[in-house]
């Protein structure tokens, strides 16, 4: 049981996980699963109970049991005592404070990640405001490497993201090379396919793996499809460069995506057989998102947004070289307005930072949302400047394959432009070699047309 | 590089993308701009505007069906996109209502719902149903009441069709909007419907409208994913809709991802 009294008033909290949805900042899905503070006062309530809880705490007091979930079991049984033992004896408000102290410093705070757990990662963020989250997540740095580097302070990244509705392979190079004379790309080339088919799959592949080898460009692929027909593909000898899973904060959750812990082993050692990383060997790619454990009536009473930071702890296991939080696609239900998802992005890429992760993020929308571009606007440029891994490259920021909308290759253009921030040295390099950009990696107003040229040879 | 270079819309014959958009500094051109926002605004209008049942009435009366107004639990827009829980459920009033047409019993009950785009049911439904009928007539199948469902989810329809002891229900329901499909129409299918069906219990026809799939062709899926469903007694995953083989079917796209 815990307690706060504020003037009159008792508010008591049955357990940890009710202190943690009631201290959430409001959100539709934690309303729609009967969890949210009844009231602005509760929620504030619960906010100050959370901040005199020791972090001891959560390793005592699991949201989920331990003998019914494997994420809680990966969460307890992989914890570092001797990383956390710095801010042992802290509570979470101390936490936080601590965190935004000259203290904790960018070796620090690397030190730390493998002694923090989701839990205290959530509720250390559900007592901050947003500038809080952008300034403790700008302090760490998370390296990934696979053909270039991604994650170095001062640069962001970003998927290039062709989507075809029937997968039509010159329809999706036209994207492709749409996006690579915008100076997208650097994180990989990703397609969400529309078939799940594994000779579809496979098609693809060779397709991405064509372009990147023809024009030597150091970035990777990968075909969002299940793991499961990754490894297939993988076993008729396509060109996998990463493995891509959706993943939860849940067994449950996991579950209802077809996926166990054991699917996603095999996945990674499966990319990692083929060796086709030439700076590093981070191979897997996951995409999460608040809401799909409530979707999938895996949530068992905890908040969205802790389960969400628990599905961190899965995605750290398998050392991938993306992570990415696809904060609007889920719908009004779980992220009702713009307000909401942009505090949802910042929560996010804080825990995963913080957990250590190469953390991106989907800053998108769905046209059910009270939410327009001026607001992915702002979000964008949030998480720009709280040194987010990568964002997603949309043509026109109109995905025509899954009907919602995210950022397009202009958008990385403006936080570029506005911040300052340059893409993978690796790919910075390319496209000055090819005749793209400057120097400095702007766009040359006259750019070099040889991929519009192959583009051109591909429709004729 | 602009839009109106010669080879962007060349590429363009490939894909709706919006590439070749060129670029004023890192921005987008102010047309660009505005054709997004045009698009952006449509689909927001259709998630938006209460829909207008009359005119379908007046449509469905000249094929030769009656309806019936219902509603969900969600009493206003903004309660239902919160609550899809409530979307699914009918109302006590229209529950009431529906009890009094309990002899009904019809082989096919026809619900149709706004779901998330207005326009999508005002620009499609009653095309839809003007080719599904004469097919159901044909097959002998006796078809109720059309049921008009407003702030409704595709689950209304298990509810509905229980209390009406239907055989089945098809429920055509206005699809989430995307920018480039704002009107679009989903067609979902149970077999003996009640409280309760899971999603894995129903057949999908989607993107229903002028330039995806069109009002006939739709109709010839539904129709027989109807007979297939009769005949084997189940709807579902385990009931392929194996139709697009005799169509030779080009236009088949990805499913809906909103129900």
């Amino acid at each position: 049981m815990y307690r706060a009294a504020w003037r009159q008033t008792e508010y008591r909290f049955a357990d940890l996980k009710e202190v943690m949805a009631k201290a959430t900042p409001p959100r539709s899905g934690d309303v729609l699963a009967g969890i949210a503070a009844r009231s602005a006062e509760e929620n504030v309530a619960a906010k100050m109970v959370l901040a005199d809880i020791p972090l001891k705490r959560f390793l005592e007091e699991a949201v989920v049991p331990y003998e019914i979930d494997d994420v809680t079991r990966l969460i307890i049984d992989s914890h570092d005592k001797a990383a956390f033992a710095p801010v042992a004896h802290m509570t979470v408000g101390e936490f936080r404070d601590w965190l935004l102290s000259e203290e904790a410093t960018t070796p620090v705070l690397a030190r730390l990640a493998p002694g923090l757990t989701p839990e205290m990662a959530a509720a250390t963020s559900k007592i901050m405001r947003n500038q809080d989250l952008i300034l403790a997540a700008r302090k760490v740095e998370v390296i990934t490497r696979f053909r270039d580097t991604i994650g170095l302070k001062g640069r962001m990244s970003v998927r290039l993201q062709p989507n075809h509705p029937t997968d039509d392979k010159r329809g999706i190079a036209a994207s492709i090379v749409d996006g690579l004379m915008l100076g997208c790309g650097d994180a990989v080339i990703g397609i969400n396919p529309a078939s799940d088919n594994v000779g579809a799959i496979i098609d693809l592949l060779y397709m991405l793996d064509d372009i990147i080898r023809r024009f030597d460009i150091p970035t990777q692929s990968c075909i969002l499809t299940h793991v499961t027909t990754s490894i297939e593909a993988i076993a008729r000898g396509a060109p996998v460069d990463l493995v891509f899973q959706s993943i939860g904060g849940t067994e449950a959750v996991n579950a209802s995506f077809g996926v166990t812990l054991a699917n996603l082993k095999e996945g990674r050692d499966a990319a990692l057989s083929l060796k086709r990383g030439t700076v590093g060997d981070n191979v897997m790619y996951f995409e999460t998102g608040q809401g799909s454990a409530l979707s999938a009536d895996a949530h068992h009473g905890v908040d969205q947004q802790t389960l969400e930071a628990r599905a961190y702890a899965v995605a750290r296991t398998y050392k991938p070289l993306l992570v990415n939080s696809v904060v609007g696609f889920i719908g009004p239900e779980y992220l009702y307005n713009g307000k909401e998802i942009i505090r949802a992005g910042l929560e996010d890429h804080f825990c995963g930072k913080l957990l250590g992760l190469p953390m991106g993020c989907d800053v998108c929308y769905t046209n059910h949302a009270e939410a327009d571009q001026d607001d992915m606007d702002i979000l964008l440029m949030l998480l720009g400047a709280a040194g987010v891994t990568f964002v997603m490259g949309i043509p026109g920021a109109d995905d025509i394959m899954l009907n919602y909308q995210s950022t397009s290759f202009h958008d990385a253009l403006y936080v570029r432009e506005a911040l300052g921030l340059r893409r993978a040295p690796e790919f910075e390099a390319w496209l000055e070699r090819v005749g793209l950009t400057d120097i400095d990696g702007k766009l040359l107003s006259e750019p070099a047309q040889l991929l519009l040229d192959h583009v051109k040879g591909l429709a004729a | 590089m602009s839009s109106n270079d010669p080879a962007w819309l060349n590429l363009r014959r490939f894909t709706d993308a919006r590439i070749g958009l060129g670029r004023a500094g890192s921005a987008l051109p102010i047309k660009e701009v505005l054709s997004f926002s045009m698009a952006h605004a449509q689909a927001r209008d259709a998630v938006t505007t209460p829909i207008d049942w009359q005119p379908l009435a007046d449509e469905l009366r000249a094929l030769g069906l009656e309806s019936i107004r219902i509603a969900s639990a969600a009493p206003d827009r903004d309660t239902y996109l919160r609550r899809p829980d409530l979307g699914r459920r009918l109302s006590p009033a229209s529950r009431q209502l529906l009890a009094a047409e309990t002899g009904t019993k019809p082989d096919l009950l026809i619900v149709v719902a706004d779901g998330l785009s207005s326009t999508g049911v005002s620009a499609n439904a009653a095309g839809l149903i003007a080719e599904l009928l004469p097919l159901a007539r044909k097959s002998g199948w006796s078809v109720g009441p059309v049921l008009l469902a407003s702030q409704g989810r595709v689950a209304l329809g298990d509810e509905a069709g229980e209390i009406l002891n239907a055989h089945a229900v098809l429920m055509l329901i206005g699809e989430r909007p995307g920018l480039s499909s704002p009107d679009s129409l989903g067609a979902y299918l149970t077999l003996d419907p009640r409280v309760g069906r899971k999603d894995g219990e129903r057949n999908c026809v989607s993107n229903i409208r002028v330039g995806g799939l069109p009002a006939a062709e739709a109709a010839f899926k539904i129709h027989w994913l109807l007979r297939e469903a009769f005949r084997r007694g189940l709807t579902g995953v385990t009931l392929k809709d194996e139709s697009v083989y005799q169509l030779e079917d080009a236009t088949a796209q990805a499913p809906a991802l909103e129900r």
